[in-house]
C-alpha cells in the first residue's frame, strides 16, 4: 500500500506543490496523514513486541500487518468510490446498504447453483458479474437522484441507506443463508501467492480508478464538478453524467466489498452486512484530507485514512485493553487527527507562541 | 397558498390519509388506545426529532442521537441501581453531561471547521463507546420513583392510556415550537441556516447560536434517553442503535429541508406520527412483515424530497442550491 502513498507525492510534486518548507506550514495532508499512520503503528509496536513480525504460515503470510491490509480491504474498495463521489461534492450514505443488498442477491443465487439450478446466470462467474450489475444500479438510482432530480446527495442516498437494508432482508425472506460455493468464498478468504485476496482486489481498484482519473481528464473534470458544477456545466462538462458515473463507480465498489464481506464468512445477513461501512469509508476519505465540499481530492490518501483507522483497531485487538474501550479510543485517536488537520485548530494552540504579523 | 406551506400541509394530508386507511382496517384506531399508544411508543424519539429539527434547520446534522439515548439509558440504570443514586439527582446529572457534549460538538463544528457530519460522527462512537465501557449488559432498574411515574397516568372512558411519556412529548413540542417562532434564539437558527455569511453580517452570533443548537438538541436527546429508560425499566448499551436516520427522515418528511433555513416543528410532530401509525398498523396487520417499514420509510422520504424539489424547481439549469449539503471547511 506504499505505493499509493507515493503516487500521490509524485502527483502533489508534478504540480509543485511539495516543498519541504511547506510540509510544516500547515496545508501539506501528506504529512499529517502519514505521521497519523506511522504515529498509530509505532504505538502498536511500542504495545506488542512482534507486531512487525509477518512469518509464512502453511503458504499464507500471517501477522498483524497482514491482519491491517486484509480488514482495510473492503474499507479502502468503498473508500476508492466514495473518494470520487465525495469529490463531486457528493456523499453516499447508501454504500453499506448497497453491500448487504449485493451480499444478499450473490448468496441466495449461488444457494440456487448448489441447489442443483442449471441455468447459466447461477454459474458462479455470472453470480459475480449480476452482483457487480445490481451494485451499479444502486449507484445508478442514487445518480439519477442526484444529478437528474437534483436532490441532495445525503438525502438521496439515505433512502437507500434506509429502505436498502429492507429490500436486502427482504431477497433473504429476512434470513441470513449460508453457502459452501468455494469460488465465490475465494474471493474474501482466497489466499494467492501468500496474501489475501481481497487486498489483491483494493489495490487493483485503487490503482485501476488512480489510473482511469490520473491518467485521463476525468480526475480534472470530477474535482471541477465538485468546486462548481454550474460553471463547470457552462464550460462544456457533462456535469450530469460525471456525478452519475462517480455514483454508479461507487455502488460497483460496494457490491465487490459486499461480496469480500459474504465470500468471508459464508454468509450474508442482510442486518448486519455493511452495517455503518459508510461511516467509516467517509471517515477514512475526511482522515485522507478529501474535503466534503467537493474539489481537490486524494485517492491514495482516503485509503491511507482506511489503513490508519485499521491499524488502531488491530492495535486496540492485540492491546489488553478491554474490548469495549475500542470505540471510544476510535472516537479519541478519530477526532485527534481530524484536529490535527485543522487549520484553524494549528492556529488555536499555536497561536499564543506565534509573532504578530 | 404560499408555497412554504405546501410542504407541511403534504405531510398532515399523508399523515390522515394513513391513519384514515388504518382506520378503515382495524376499528381500535379510533380509541384513545391506540392514539395514546401511538404518543407513549414514539414519545422518545419524537423528543429526539424536535432537537434534530432545530439542527438541521440550522444547514447542520447531529449523527449521534441513538448513541446518546443508549449511554443515557445506561448511565441511569448504573447509577440508580448498581449506586443507589437518586433518580431525579441522576437525571439532572445525565442532562448536564448530554448538554455539555453537545455544546462541545457545537464547538468543534464551529471554531475548528470540521464539517457537522464528521464532529457527530465520531460523538456517534464516544458516546457508544462510552455506553459499552460502563456496562455491556442489560441493566434493569428497580427502583420505587419508576413505578410512580408509570403509575402516573390518565386513563379514558375506553381505557385509552395517556401516560408521563406522552406528556413530556407533547410538552417538548409545545416548548419546541415557542423556541422556533417566538425567541430570538429560533429566529437566529433560521437565519444561520438560510444563509451564514449574511447572518453573520446582519449580526447575527454565529459562534453561540451553533453552540445552542447542538447543545439544545443533546439535551432533549438525553431527555429522550431518560424517557426510553422510564418506560423500558432498564438501560442497555446496543438499544437505538441507527436511530438518528430514522429521526433525520422523520425531520425530512416534516418539511425540514437538509439545507437549512426551512422547515417546521409541528411537521416533525406529524411525520413521527405517521411512521409511527405505519409501524402500528404493521404490527396490528401481522401478514406484512417487518421489513416493509423500512421500504415504506424510503418510499415516503423520496416522495417527500421529490415533492419538495418540485415546490422549488424555479432555479435555471441545474437548481443549484445556494449552500452544499454539508458546510464544509
Amino acid at each position: 500500500m506504499n505505493s499509493a502513498g507515493k503516487e500521490v507525492s509524485s502527483d502533489q510534486n508534478r504540480r509543485g506543490n511539495l516543498k519541504i518548507g511547506k510540509l510544516f506550514s500547515g496545508d501539506s495532508r501528506l504529512l499529517w496523514t502519514v505521521l497519523a499512520l506511522v504515529i498509530i503503528l509505532l504505538v502498536d509496536r511500542l504495545i506488542s513486541a512482534n507486531f512487525f513480525d509477518v512469518r509464512l504460515v502453511n503458504d499464507r503470510l500471517v501477522g498483524s500487518l497482514i491482519n491491517i491490509l486484509d480488514n482495510s480491504a473492503p474499507y479502502a474498495l468503498l473508500a476508492v468510490g466514495m473518494t470520487l463521489v465525495i469529490a463531486t461534492k457528493g456523499i453516499d450514505l447508501s454504500v453499506g446498504a448497497v453491500m448487504a443488498i449485493c451480499a444478499a442477491v450473490a448468496v441466495v443465487m449461488i444457494r440456487n447453483y448448489e441447489a442443483g439450478a442449471t441455468e447459466f446466470y447461477y454459474q458462479p462467474g455470472f453470480v459475480m458479474l449480476i452482483t457487480i450489475i445490481i451494485g451499479a444500479i444502486c449507484g445508478l438510482w442514487n445518480g439519477i437522484l442526484v444529478a437528474f432530480l437534483d436532490l441532495q446527495p445525503i438525502i438521496a442516498t439515505l433512502i437507500l441507506m434506509v429502505a436498502g437494508r429492507g429490500v436486502a432482508q427482504m431477497i433473504t425472506g429476512g434470513q441470513s443463508p449460508t453457502f459452501t460455493n468455494e469460488t465465490l468464498a475465494f474471493i474474501g478468504r482466497g489466499v494467492v501467492f501468500g496474501v489475501p485476496f481481497p487486498i489483491y482486489l483494493a489495490l487493483a481498484a485503487l490503482i485501476l480508478v488512480m489510473l482511469l482519473v490520473r491518467r485521463t481528464a476525468l480526475g480534472l473534470l470530477i474535482e471541477s464538478v465538485g468546486v462548481n458544477d454550474r460553471a463547470s456545466y457552462y464550460a462544456g462538462i457533462q456535469a450530469r453524467m460525471i456525478k452519475l458515473f462517480v455514483y454508479m463507480l461507487s455502488g460497483v465498489c460496494a457490491a465487490i466489498a459486499g461480496m469480500i464481506v459474504a465470500g468471508e464468512v459464508k454468509s450474508a445477513d442482510p442486518h448486519t452486512a455493511g452495517l455503518f461501512t459508510e461511516l467509516d469509508a467517509i471517515l477514512a476519505v475526511v482522515i485522507g484530507g478529501t474535503a466534503l465540499s467537493g474539489g481537490r481530492f486524494y485517492l491514495g490518501l482516503s485509503v491511507m485514512g482506511v489503513l490508519i483507522i485499521q491499524s488502531l483497531l488491530v492495535g486496540l485487538y492485540v492491546s489488553s485493553l478491554h474490548p469495549t474501550t475500542n470505540l471510544v479510543v476510535k472516537a479519541i485517536v478519530v477526532l485527534a487527527v481530524l484536529l490535527l488537520q485543522s487549520p484553524e485548530f494549528r492556529r488555536f494552540i499555536t497561536g499564543p507562541f506565534r509573532r504578530t504579523a | 397558498m404560499r408555497s412554504r406551506f405546501l410542504p407541511l400541509l403534504m405531510t398532515l394530508l399523508v399523515f390522515i390519509l394513513m391513519y384514515a386507511f388504518a382506520y378503515s382496517r382495524f376499528d381500535s384506531f379510533g380509541s384513545m388506545r391506540i392514539i395514546g399508544n401511538l404518543l407513549r411508543d414514539n414519545a422518545f424519539w419524537g423528543i429526539a426529532a424536535v432537537g434534530m429539527t432545530f439542527v438541521i434547520i440550522s444547514g447542520g446534522i447531529d449523527l449521534s442521537v441513538g448513541s446518546v439515548i443508549a449511554f443515557t439509558g445506561v448511565f441511569c440504570a448504573l447509577m440508580i441501581d448498581r449506586n443507589g443514586w437518586d433518580p431525579l439527582a441522576t437525571f439532572v446529572v445525565i442532562l448536564t453531561i448530554g448538554t455539555i457534549f453537545g455544546a462541545t460538538m457545537g464547538f468543534f463544528i464551529h471554531r475548528f471547521k470540521i464539517p457537522a457530519f464528521i464532529v457527530t460522527l465520531s460523538g456517534l462512537f464516544l458516546a457508544r463507546g462510552m455506553a459499552y465501557v460502563l456496562s455491556t449488559d442489560s441493566i434493569r432498574i428497580d427502583h420505587p420513583f419508576y413505578e410512580q411515574i408509570s403509575d402516573l397516568v390518565y386513563i379514558f372512558p375506553d381505557r385509552g392510556r395517556f401516560t408521563f411519556a406522552a406528556g413530556a412529548f407533547l410538552v417538548v413540542l409545545v416548548i419546541g415550537i415557542f423556541l422556533a417562532h417566538f425567541t430570538r434564539f429560533g429566529r437566529n437558527v433560521y437565519a444561520l441556516g438560510g444563509n451564514p455569511d449574511a447572518a453573520l453580517l446582519l449580526g447575527v452570533p454565529v459562534g453561540r447560536t451553533t453552540i445552542t443548537v447542538y447543545a439544545l438538541n443533546s439535551f432533549l436527546t438525553t431527555l429522550a434517553g431518560i424517557i426510553l429508560s422510564l418506560a423500558k425499566h432498564s438501560g442497555d448499551s446496543t438499544i437505538a442503535v441507527g436511530l438518528e436516520l430514522d429521526v433525520i427522515a422523520a425531520v425530512v418528511i416534516g418539511g425540514t429541508l437538509l439545507t437549512g433555513g426551512v422547515g417546521y416543528v409541528i411537521g416533525t410532530f406529524i411525520a413521527v406520527m405517521t411512521l409511527g401509525t405505519i409501524q402500528t398498523y404493521l404490527t396490528l396487520d401481522g401478514s406484512l412483515t417487518p421489513w416493509w417499514i423500512k421500504i415504506v420509510i424510503g418510499v415516503l422520504l423520496f416522495a417527500f424530497v421529490g415533492l419538495q424539489k418540485l415546490l422549488s424547481s424555479r432555479q435555471g439549469v441545474f437548481g443549484l442550491k445556494r449552500r452544499p449539503a454539508i458546510a464544509g471547511p
